[in-house]
Formats: structure tokens, sequence, C-alpha cells
């Protein structure tokens, strides 16, 4: 635990979020120059699916995103709430909005994907319902946190709620394996090795290499921007009370 | 477990007394069905394929709308502070509050959902399934509430954000009450749908009272 709270410290955490966050910025840019030049040059086009399986690179690692994201909140939600430790919120509210855009991205390619393969733009499937539900626990947490004008209150409010909300993320994920669906099940990570060719499998890895990237890196921004923020808030009601 | 009955008596007297405001619920639950068949038209057939889903998101909608007053009213007037400081587990108010909001807003939902099933023209094989059904799935919906419940007390539009929040988590238990009257009345196996909404029952027995209590203790610091 002693490690834990070495970076509760804010200060420290700032030093530590400066010299990491180019680096995620140019890990991003390059895994993302490379997955995408992949995707759409090296990787064969589907036999079946034809060019469309290319929008893959984007959906697949897009649908991990959004799990992970909400994993983090809920993992820094228990955190903020067991031990107090003031940058588990910070980093609970900062991942909430980059998660909800990854599930809307998700949602919306696997809709375009979805289109030319299975012929709608929608179907009440397992997977789909439950990546939905995942949007809607987004949103509500997102509203939660803007309800209250205690920030306090707020952050220990939704931390219950991403705990609360923390059983939908097994359900996706094993959503494909429960119910016989549309959507196809786990290809890339199951037991006896991926079923996936590996000229397909680099591209993929590559870009949600990428896209874990660009989560660090816009991460780091708002946490960093909060914490300034606060800073600011601080500074300014010294200045009223100080008069 | 005196002090917890003592709790829900309390509960019911004052939602007796008030009069009308359980009962508002059965009237919205009502309307909420019978606009239906103004909106896809009266055809037998349509309604009693949908009747089902419509009596069960009914059901929920209106089980949300009385949720807001579970803690709502006892926390503006301070005895709810008052309950959590009592020799009582706050976890144990929160079931007693809890099992009084079901009395008053569960049960009459289901003594009036057959009425509403002939209404929808529903397979008489389907209604005791149904009773059965929203027997079961209706403790869920309140437990699962009285979480939203306790998170919004003091925010901003409180209503509108327990809608966010409750009615994702409601989906499970819509999905297989649901399904366990359409098996019934397709002639199917419906046991099972009804023993995963027990299971639903029995794990958010568990779990939303201390879910609650959080959120009841935060609220209350």
């Amino acid at each position: 635990m002693a490690d834990l709270h070495r970076f509760a410290n804010p200060t420290r955490f700032l030093k530590l979020a400066a010299i990491i966050q180019p680096w995620a910025l140019a890990v991003f840019l390059l895994s993302a120059a490379i997955g995408l030049y992949m995707a759409f040059f090296t990787a064969p086009a589907d036999y079946q699916q034809g060019e469309s399986a290319r929008i893959m690179y984007v959906h697949v690692p897009a649908a991990w995103m959004a799990m992970f994201c909400y994993t983090v909140m809920a993992v820094a939600s228990a955190v903020s709430l067991i031990w107090k430790h003031p940058l588990a919120d910070v980093s609970a509210r900062a991942s909430a909005p980059v998660g909800a855009a990854f599930t809307f991205l998700a949602l919306a390619t696997g809709s375009l994907w979805g289109k030319p393969m299975w012929g709608t733009w929608w179907v009440w499937d397992a997977r789909l319902t439950s990546v939905l539900v995942l949007l809607f626990l987004y949103i509500g947490y997102m509203a939660l946190q803007g309800a209250f004008d205690d920030r306090v209150r707020a952050a220990k409010a939704s931390a219950i709620l991403a705990l609360v909300g923390f059983v939908n993320v097994p359900i996706i994920k094993f959503s494909v394996d429960w119910w016989n669906t549309l959507h196809q099940p786990a290809s890339v990570i199951k037991m006896g090795g991926s079923s996936i060719h590996p000229s397909m499998l680099w591209p993929l890895l590559i870009m949600a290499i990428a896209f874990k990237a660009y989560y660090v890196w816009v991460l780091l921004v708002r946490m960093r921007a909060e914490l300034v923020a606060n800073k600011v808030r601080i500074l300014r009601l010294k200045q009223v009370h100080g008069g | 477990m005196k002090q917890f009955a003592f709790l829900v008596r309390r509960d019911l007297s004052l939602a007796f007394r008030q009069g009308m405001d359980s009962l508002l619920v059965v009237v919205f639950f009502v309307i909420a069905v019978v606009l239906f068949p103004f909106g896809v038209g009266p055809e037998p057939g349509t309604l009693s394929r949908i009747a089902a889903g419509v009596i069960w998101v009914a059901a929920l909608l209106s089980t949300m709308l009385s949720l807001e007053r579970l803690f709502q009213t006892d926390y503006d007037d301070g005895s709810l502070e008052l309950l959590a400081l009592s020799s009582l587990p706050l976890e144990v108010t929160v079931l007693a509050k809890v099992t009084a909001h079901w009395i008053t807003s569960g049960l009459p939902l289901i003594v009036a959902a057959p009425v509403l099933a002939v209404l929808m023209q529903m397979d008489t094989d389907g209604f005791l399934v149904l009773v059965a059904a929203l027997l079961l799935g209706t403790p869920s919906l309140s437990l699962i509430g009285a979480i939203g419940a306790a998170l919004i007390l003091g925010s901003r539009r409180g209503g509108v954000l327990l809608s966010l929040l409750v009615l994702p988590l409601y989906i499970p238990v819509l999905i297989f009450g649901v399904s366990a009257v359409d098996a019934a009345i397709g002639g199917y196996e419906f046991k099972a749908q009804l023993l995963i909404l027990g299971g639903f029952f029995i794990g958010t027995l568990a779990l939303a009272p201390w879910a609650g209590a959080g959120g009841l203790r935060q609220a209350l610091e």
C-alpha cells in the first residue's frame, strides 16, 4: 500500500504525468500511423466480407477500450471509496467521457459494419444491447457527477454507481458465449490460441496499442487540467477570503 | 427484527395516511398500459403479441416513479439522520424501507396486472406466469431502485436523473420477466426464466441494501 500512496501526492503525480504524457502521445501517433497503414494496405481483405472487414481495426479496439475504461473507472472508484485516495476520484471522473466516446465509437462502427454484413444497422442481440447499456451507464455516471454542487458528494455518489454498474462488464464480455447471437464469438483471445490470421492480428494489436496510448494521453491531459483547475479555485477562494 | 417490523409499519402507515399517493402509482400503471391500444391499434393479434412486454415496461416505469420518495421525504425532514443514528444498522433500515416500498407500490401492480392482461388480450396461459414473474421481479426493482434513490439525495433534478441511473439496471429483469411470460404463452418451458428472476431477487437482496446504505451514508455526511 505504501507504493500506492507514494503517488497520492498530486505534486508528485503532476511531475510524473509531465514526463509520461509526451511519450504516450508519441506512442499513440506512431502506432496509429503504423496500424492504419497495415490495416489499409498490408492486411488482406476478408475472403467473405471483402474490404468492409477493415472496419474491424477501429471497431474491435474501441470496444475493448469501452470495457477497459469502465474497469479503470470502477477500480478507481473502489480505491477512492476505500482508501480516500485523492487522485482516484480525479482519474475516475476523467475516464468517464473518454470511455463513453469509445463506447459510442464501437456502436457506430459496429452499426456501419453491420449494414453491409448483416443487412441491418442494428439488431437486438446480447452483445449490442449490453454495450448500449454500458453507454447509458457512462451517461448516468457523468450526469450524477454534474448533479451536485458539492464535489466530494458527487465523487462519492458516482463512485458507488460505477461499482454497481460494473456487473455489466462481465455480461458484455461473455454475452457472445452465453447467448447464441449474430455477433461473432471471441476470436482474438481464447483457449487454444487466436483463430485470426497473423496478417490481420498484427494490425489489430497495433491499433489496440494506439487506442490505449491515446487513452493514457487524454487521461493525463484531463487529470492535469482538473488538478490545475482545483489549484485555481483554491487561489481564487484565498483571494476572496484574504481580501 | 422488532425494529425492522416497526420501521416497515411506520412507513406503511405514513403511506396509507397519505392515501392517494400509493394509489396514483397504480393509476399511472393502468393509464400507461391503456395508451398502447390507442398507439398501436386495437387488433387483438397485435395486442396479445406485445401484452407481456407492455405490462412489464409499464411496471418498470411506475416502480421508478414512486422511487423518488423512498428516502426523499425522510431526508428532507431529518428523520433519516435519526434513523442513521439509531442502533439499527443502516443496511437493515434500507431493507425495511424497500419492503414498505414494495408493499405500497409493487404489490398493487401485481394485483392490477391480470386485469390489464385481459384488456391487452393476453393469452390466458400467460396469466399465472405473469403474476409469478412480477412477484419475483418487482422486489428486485425496488431493491435496485433503492440504490438510485439513495444516490440522488440532495442533487439537482433528482427525478430525471433517477430514471437515467436505474432504468439501465432494470433491463435484465425486464428481459427475463417478458421471456418467461412469452414462453408460457408459446407452450414452452418457463421454469428457467423464473429461476433466473429468483436469482436476481436473491442477488439484489444481498447486495442492494449494502450499496443503498453506502449511498445514504455519503448523503448524510
